[in-house]
């Protein structure tokens, strides 16, 4: 199953009040199922780009290379669809919702999911459940399901709003565009370890951050390294710390 | 200047006129109004004015019964049914504190057409009182029309004595190409409420020009929700006067166009005494060709000092042809007062309808809950709980 994620020579670019931006120059990466990889990375170097082309954002145009996911082609899918077959993404700033109340949202993405994968679909006490085992696995309160989806919920509220979601989806690939900035430190240990929690031999994540704290928590299999829309560098865990110690210089020299 | 050589005839307004026989005399004068009248410039009559619509003939038993089976009714309370303009039949027993009789002649609203239109033709309607000091919970009035090039002109008159409630659920539909010009005399007494709750979900090809008449007492509540939903060309206009201190007039509603059809609401709110309150919040949402208009004016007079006067008017624009007219006016004559208004246009936001189909919602089901939540502040605005979810319910994704 090494077909599992499988981008090749992908390149982006993004309407910039009409001037075409190219973001993302040829990107070229493999995650074989069950590993987890994080790729790290200065400021604009596409890193939240190639998450939302993965996941099917229309303001970006793919103007070459490919991305296939568990055999797929994975950009002429519609972003439902994508979700379906098993892609999420935790946004690194999710959108309020004014107006849709929380866990309304959650039990119509469970079962518009559970749909499209031909299972059954939950009904409202069997939701109720579910989903109260997981607010409680991730110390929210059930207030914030009453609430209207990430309205007025705080930085730290938001991203275990995106845990729930994903654990509630049970993703095989999930993205988290950053999902460790502006957390503190328990946070950011109930996140990680809702992201641990799916780990095994059928889930594989793309872990997108600035530091490697995070990777503290979720030690990946592989780190990439990201500059100016490209893979410039890849190795192992042991890679997050060298760039913490000693920051991207060296990489960018060497890739130069 | 002759009165004849502003006057527009057309084969319509030569109709209703004859029908009118000796009532006609104003209609006749006033015609039909084209673009040119201020009122009507975004909501046009001329498919109206080019049609003869006769008398609607008395539908059969079977009919009626057809119309209201797939139609949204609470099962509390009392109901008056009228088909193709006559009272049908009285399916409840109404309260003992609701008193109805024949309507009683009233004076036209000024110079609006709606109003001028149901003074020559009107025959019927509902004229219903509610003693002073009860509350008659829930009333319904459906009104339904069936049938070509016919037209139907009801007229109720409402009372509610000092301190009197009263729930009236007001509901339109019918099948065909037909008008319904209802018209409604409102008198809200000292303290008392009226909540006036309409489903407007006539034929996709007919008309409906409804006038509501309503004048508030001292400390009284016209308070207000229509869904405007059906019809070809669709205006609810009400015109309310606040007249004693600390009345409150609350015109709320939401449009929803689609196709090649046209809602409007119109609204003039006059403060005519200190301390009195008006609320307004529109949402209109349009898909396809849809056109919405909403004009809404508040007039306050000197002497109506402190008036809190809101209003607000929002549209959703789903496709490039849908078009929405806004006009709000203020006019205010006292110095002393809190009026705010304001309107805005806008689509579905693109990050949200994102978000939600990366969750696995499919876009059409993505965009409905989108509509659903622009829509949920105005809807929250009905206070009647069961006929809150009876609009629910009836609102098409």
């Amino acid at each position: 199953m090494s077909d599992f994620l499988k981008i090749q020579g992908l390149e982006a670019r993004i309407d910039a009040d009409g001037t075409p931006k190219e973001i993302l120059k040829g990107i070229d990466l493999e995650i074989p199922k069950g590993e987890i990889h994080a790729i790290m990375g200065p400021n604009g170097s596409g890193k939240s780009t190639l998450s939302y082309v993965l996941s099917g954002r229309e303001d970006y145009e793919v103007t070459g290379g490919s991305a296939t996911f568990k055999g797929e082609d994975l950009l002429a899918l519609e972003p439902e669809e994508r979700a379906a077959l098993g892609v999420f993404l935790a946004f690194q700033s999710p959108v309020e919702l004014p107006g849709v109340n929380n866990a309304n949202f959650l039990r119509t993405a469970v079962n518009a999911v559970r749909r499209a994968r031909d299972e059954e679909e939950l009904d409202a006490v069997a939701f109720l459940k579910a989903v109260r085992a997981e607010t409680k696995r991730l110390s929210m309160s059930d207030e914030m399901l009453k609430r209207a989806v990430n309205v007025g919920f705080s930085g730290g509220e938001k991203k275990r709003n995106e845990v729930l979601q994903m654990r509630l989806l049970q993703p095989s690939f999930a993205i988290l565009d950053e999902t460790d900035s502006g957390l503190d430190i328990d946070a950011l240990r109930i996140v990680a370890d809702g992201v641990n929690s799916l780990r095994g031999p059928d889930f594989s994540a793309l872990v997108i951050t600035h530091h490697q704290r995070l990777l503290d928590y979720i030690v990946p299999d592989r780190v990439h390294v990201m500059a100016k829309g490209k893979i410039i560098y890849s190795g192992g865990p042991e890679v997050a710390k060298t760039l913490e110690k000693q920051g991207y210089t060296q990489f960018l020299e060497a890739a130069a | 200047m002759s009165v004849e050589t502003t006057v527009q005839t057309s084969p319509g307004l030569e109709a209703f006129v004859g029908r009118a026989a000796g009532h006609g005399t104003a209609l006749a004068a006033m015609g039909i109004p084209t673009r040119r009248a201020e009122a009507w410039r975004y909501t046009p009559l001329r498919a109206f004015a080019d049609t003869v619509w006769a008398e609607a003939p008395a539908l059969s038993d079977a009919q009626v019964q057809a119309l209201l089976a797939d139609l949204p009714l609470p099962e509390a309370g009392s109901r008056v049914v009228f088909a193709n303009g006559r009272k049908f039949d009285v399916l409840d027993s109404l309260s003992e504190s609701i008193l109805v009789s024949a309507a009683e002649p009233v004076d036209p609203i000024e110079d609006r057409f709606s109003a001028v239109l149901n003074a020559a033709l009107a025959q019927d309607g509902l004229s219903v009182r509610v003693a002073a000091g009860t509350d008659a919970g829930m009333l319904t009035l459906a009104s339904l029309t069936s049938g070509d090039a016919v037209s139907t002109h009801l007229r109720h008159r409402i009372v509610l004595e000092e301190g009197a409630s009263l729930t009236l659920y007001d509901l339109n539909a019918g099948e065909g190409r037909y008008v319904a010009n209802p018209r409604f005399d409102i008198v809200v007494g000292k303290g008392a409420r009226l909540t006036h709750v309409k489903l407007q979900q006539d034929s996709q090809t007919a008309g409906h020009l409804a006038i509501i008449a309503a004048s508030v007492d001292a400390g009284g509540n016209y308070d207000s929700f229509t869904l405007n939903h059906g019809g070809e060309l669709a205006r609810h206009e009400v015109v309310s006067t606040l007249n004693a201190p600390h009345a409150q007039v609350h015109v709320n509603g939401i449009q929803i166009v689609d196709g090649n059809r046209l809602n409007d609401l119109t609204s003039m709110i006059h403060h005519a005494a200190p301390d009195c309150g008006s609320r307004q919040t529109v949402k209109t949402v349009l898909s396809e060709n849809g056109q919405g208009v909403f004009q809404g004016k508040i007039l306050v007079d000197r002497i109506a000092q402190k008036t809190d006067g809101y209003q607000m008017n929002q549209a959703l624009l789903l496709s490039e042809k849908a078009q929405i007219n806004s006009k709000p006016e203020l006019e205010i004559y006292a110095d002393d007062v809190k009026c705010s208004h304001g309107a805005t246009v806008g689509a579905l936001d693109d990050e949200q309808l994102f978000y939600l189909r990366s969750r696995g919602i499919p876009e059409a089901e993505a965009r409905d809950i989108l509509v659903r939540a622009f829509l949920l502040d105005a809807l929250d605005l009905v206070t009647d709980e069961i006929l809150r979810d009876l609009l629910q319910r009836s609102i098409r994704a």
